[in-house]
């Protein structure tokens, strides 16, 4: 029988990688997109876990609605990041500081 | 009844507003007979209500409820006793005297149209004021005067003379009104009501109740009530030092000086102490200022008169003067008495003032008595009515006003109220200096040599019948009305339902069991008398024998005489202390309070900090997501590790 | 311990360390493609430990929905884009131990806060298995159709907007395309495509 922290702490591990990604694929527009996917990843697999070990469907409800609205953010995501591309031929994040203050 | 009073005041409001919105349209004939309509109305149920009230009638009512705050009614409602009946009818006929005065004096004036809606909306106001039976109907109806006052004073509004004159009425005005509206909310805080009757109900048991108006100095709460009110009265009837507006109001047509600053509005403050007497008969502190003030008034407003060259300012400073009889009588708590002359000083006073129009007319707008001079022969009409006002005015047995003036100097003699010695000494006084300026303007005017222009002399002639008409008008009750009025108002018990006898001794007593002929057999008794005559004396002597003589006084006098023609330097006064003080305020909080604390630190301020604040922000928006995104991880462990301490 | 309690522990240890080991490496490797093929890797294997964990419906719709659909378009967006990769690397030696501090400081913090008595998931019991594994699908089909269907379908039009969002930002109009246009088949009427003339024959003589 695998303990609930198992899970936790596996769910934690996944986070803090994706983290790390952030940051050393700091430049790589790509990439930064696949580190949030793994954030999300994370956070379900502890939503999943609880709803393991509380004897609770919310849990999974909550995984749904979550890979659903991560299924929509991708698409928006990847379209801008086209759409970026097309306009300075680059992902680039360096490239994209237009909002500076 | 109650329907009665509401149209008494509805009258003139529906005449002011037709012809104030429709005048244009309306023509000045349509325009003159409305207003005369209305006032006439006005005056006709006036005294009709008078009759019924003198067979017994009475109303306190309120007609309408404004609104109810804080559980306080604030109605529109109506008292019609003795006192509001008879100056209801005093101002509606003197109001009616001037419409038709006015018409022949405001013939060739633009803005007749104008004038005839502001005399109208006047007349109700004043009717307002004096048919109210709570304070807050009162003093709209005392600010609704106040407002035509300011709009009549400045009617030549291309004078800079008379919209200044109009600005100083108002604003010294608002130093009264502030006074009062304190008046008012004592009133309504200890009594809870501002109806009349209910107050005056609440009084006695205010008697001993003090207020602690700070570093433990305690005042009766009544002598605070009556002086705050009397503050009020003191703008109102220009008392000093409240009176600089008054001689400045002359700037307005003569009709207006007439029927606002000498026979009405300027009494309104009489009226309302004589209102409140219940009130003030239970407030001996503020009974003794009250007859100090009327009687320095008296007196030293009298003397200003004596120097006067304007024929209308010499009429004025006799106002200020009567005026301060009348509070001096009141002061004395010989309410009747005041009211009496109240009454029989709007008659013979507005007939000066018409007269003097009339004089005006005649000289073409000069009013610089200095330029007259044997006038009696051109204007038979005017000098014979202007000399029944003279008289009326110094008092001379049988006129009207020597009814009302002397019983109420008598009074004043035997008030035991502090101060009434000295008032006494100052009302003699004041005898002979009314004696004097008043003959001296008389003869100035009327007799001696004629010093007017040739061109002016040619086209000298009477007025027209429209201007002589009113003064007939005036002249008659001017006479009569000493007669008739004498034994009621003093002896006889018509005001017992309005006005309060004094808690101890009536200075009225004497009058009780007095007719109107035995006080007049009995002239010859009075020091007033005398003195009168002395002051005629005087004024024959330097006026008509000697006229070189005055000016050598004026040039002994020196500067006594700068001092009066300065008006004892009020003015300056004023002008040096208030509005210096108020400049240098003002100055202190723009440059200051304004441009340095609102400007610079509140507005300019808080947009300078945010935008020092965003400077510093905005080198955190670098635009580069990676940076956006490693702060929010660092904030995400700092809050992770909060979390581990917080559990 | 039993031999089903065995092999379950085996199972998680097994993909739970694939699926560390190929995270790490969706943030490590050079090429953009090869990461997202890592994530692919990573989701299988979440997969399998979400069927571990009695939510099988999620981990079937994990592949086929999400590695099915939304990584697949990762990767062809990924695979169209013309990326110069080794200019996106720049910084890549420079940023990872800041990266790594970060990343472990964050995994102490959150393994403490599991461990800790106080936070109450320590020893907790595993429930019977049973119960949670029956028929999960359909019980979770009744509460997402009953009680959360307002939530559901607001979670469709979160869809469609991401859907004509992602069309309408990547719609391009491209100059010289050949194309119909069927509103304008439609609308056409027959006086803007015939022109009816009523020929004359030519005078007789008038033209030589």
């Amino acid at each position: 029988m695998i303990p609930l922290n198992d899970y936790l702490i596996l769910g934690a591990i996944l986070f803090a990688l994706a983290v790390m990604g952030l940051f050393i694929n700091r430049k790589n527009l790509v990439v930064l997109l696949m580190c949030v996917e793994l954030i999300l990843l994370a956070v379900n697999i502890n939503f999943v876990a609880f709803s393991r070990y509380l004897m609770n469907r919310e849990g999974q409800i909550f995984v749904f609605f979550v890979l659903t609205v991560a299924a929509a953010e991708s698409a928006i995501g990847l379209a801008l990041l086209v759409v970026v591309f097309r306009h300075r031929q680059s992902i680039n994040v360096q490239d994209l500081d237009q909002l500076k203050g | 009844m109650a329907s009665l009073a509401l149209w008494i005041i509805l009258a003139p409001l529906m005449a002011a507003l037709v012809t104030g919105l429709a005048g244009s349209h309306l023509g000045r004939r349509l325009t003159h007979m409305l207003t005369i309509a209305g006032v006439a109305v006005s005056c006709v149920l006036s005294f009709w209500v008078l009759l019924r009230v003198l067979g017994g009638a009475r109303l306190d009512a309120p007609v309408y409820t404004w609104m109810v705050s804080g559980g306080i009614p604030f109605q529109i409602g109506f008292l019609v006793d003795p006192l509001s009946a008879l100056l209801a009818l005093v101002v509606t006929f003197v109001s009616l005297a001037v419409h038709i005065y006015s018409i022949g004096y405001m013939a060739d004036d633009p803005g007749d149209i104008r004038f005839f809606s502001y005399i109208s909306l006047f007349t109700f106001a004043m009717l307002l004021l004096v048919l109210a039976n709570n304070f807050l109907q009162l003093f709209i109806g005392w600010e609704g005067v106040g407002l035509v006052s300011y709009l009549l004073i400045g009617f030549w509004f291309e004078k800079p003379t008379a919209t200044a004159a109009a600005l100083k009425a108002f604003l010294v005005n608002r130093i009264g009104d502030l006074g009062f509206i304190l008046g008012i909310a004592m009133v309504l805080h200890y009594t809870g009501s501002l109806a009349y009757a209910a107050v005056f109900a609440r009084v006695p048991d205010l008697v001993g109740t003090t207020v602690n108006l700070g570093f433990g100095w305690h005042v009766q709460v009544l002598t605070l009530m009556g002086l705050l009110l009397f503050v009020g009265a003191m703008g109102k009837s220009a008392q000093i030092p409240l009176h600089v507006w008054l001689p400045d109001s002359m700037e307005g047509p003569t009709p207006i000086s007439a029927l606002i600053h000498a026979a009405t509005m300027v009494t309104a403050g009489v009226y309302l102490v004589a209102r409140l007497s219940p009130l003030y008969i239970h407030a001996p502190v503020a009974l003794s200022v009250i007859l100090v003030i009327g009687s320095l008034t008296a007196f030293f407003m009298g003397i200003l008169g004596v120097v006067a060259t304007d024929i209308k300012r010499v009429i004025a400073y006799s106002t200020l003067s009567q005026l301060g009889y009348m509070m001096a009588g009141l002061g004395a708590s010989a309410f009747a008495a005041g009211i009496f002359h109240l009454v029989t000083h709007a008659f013979f006073k507005a007939l000066l003032f018409l007269a003097a129009g009339s004089v005006i007319l005649a000289m073409h707008h000069e009013q610089d008595m200095r330029k007259m001079g044997g006038l009696r022969k051109y204007l038979p009409v005017t000098y014979a009515t202007f000399l029944v006002g003279a008289l009326a005015l110094v008092a001379f047995p049988g006129f009207s006003g020597y009814f009302s003036k002397d019983a109420l100097i008598d009074a004043v003699g035997q008030s035991p109220i502090a101060g009434a010695a000295f008032a006494y000494v100052l009302l003699l006084l004041s005898v002979f200096v009314t004696a004097l300026y008043t003959f001296r303007m008389l003869f100035m005017v009327f007799h001696g040599t004629e010093r007017m222009d040739a061109h002016t002399r040619e086209h000298l002639h009477e007025s027209p019948w429209v201007v002589t008409l009113p003064l007939v008008m005036l002249a008659v009750p001017a006479l009569a009305v000493g007669w008739i009025l004498f034994h009621p108002l003093l002896g006889g018990s018509f005001f017992a339902s309005s006005l309060a006898t004094p808690l101890g001794v009536n200075p009225l007593a004497r009058f009780a069991h007095l007719t109107a002929w035995h006080f007049f057999l009995s002239a010859w008794d009075a020091p007033t008398f005398y003195l009168m005559l002395a002051g005629l004396g005087v004024a024959v002597y330097g006026y008509l024998w000697r006229p070189e003589w005055p000016a050598r006084v004026a040039a002994g006098a020196g500067p006594l005489y700068r001092m009066l023609l300065q008006g004892y330097g009020f003015d300056a006064l004023y002008l040096r202390l208030g509005a210096a003080g108020s400049v240098l305020l003002g100055r202190g909080l723009w440059k200051w309070g304004d441009e340095r604390v609102i400007d610079g630190m509140a507005v300019n301020g808080t947009a300078s900090r945010i935008g020092w604040l965003g400077s510093l922000v905005r080198k955190l928006q670098t635009g580069f997501l990676y940076q956006y995104a490693f702060t929010m991880v660092s904030a995400l462990v700092v809050l992770v590790f909060w979390a581990l301490v917080r559990y | 311990m039993n031999p089903a309690d065995w092999i379950e522990e085996g199972v998680f240890w097994v993909f739970g360390t694939i699926l560390v080991v190929s995270a790490f490496r969706v943030i490590t490797v050079r090429h953009p493609v090869h990461a997202a093929l890592f994530l692919v890797l990573c989701f299988f294997n979440t997969a399998v430990l979400w069927i571990l964990a009695g939510a099988e419906f999620l981990g079937i719709i994990l592949i086929l929905i999400y590695v099915g659909a939304v990584l697949v378009l990762l990767l062809f967006v990924v695979m169209m884009l013309d990326v110069e990769v080794e200019k996106l690397r720049e910084g890549f030696v420079r940023y990872a131990p800041l990266g790594a501090v970060v990343a472990l400081i964050l995994i102490l913090e959150l393994v403490y806060l599991f461990w800790a008595h106080t936070l109450g998931f320590h020893g907790l019991a595993a429930p019977i298995h049973v119960l949670a594994r029956h028929d999960n699908t359909r019980a979770l089909g009744t509460e997402l159709y009953r009680r959360d269907l307002y939530p559901f379908e607001l979670a469709g039009m979160i869809l469609l907007v991401g859907l004509i969002a992602a069309i309408l930002l990547t719609l391009r109009h491209r100059a010289g395309i050949q194309s119909q246009k069927p509103s304008e088949q439609v609308r056409v009427r027959a006086r803007d495509r015939v022109r009816l003339v009523s020929p004359k024959p030519p005078r007789r003589g008038a033209s030589t």
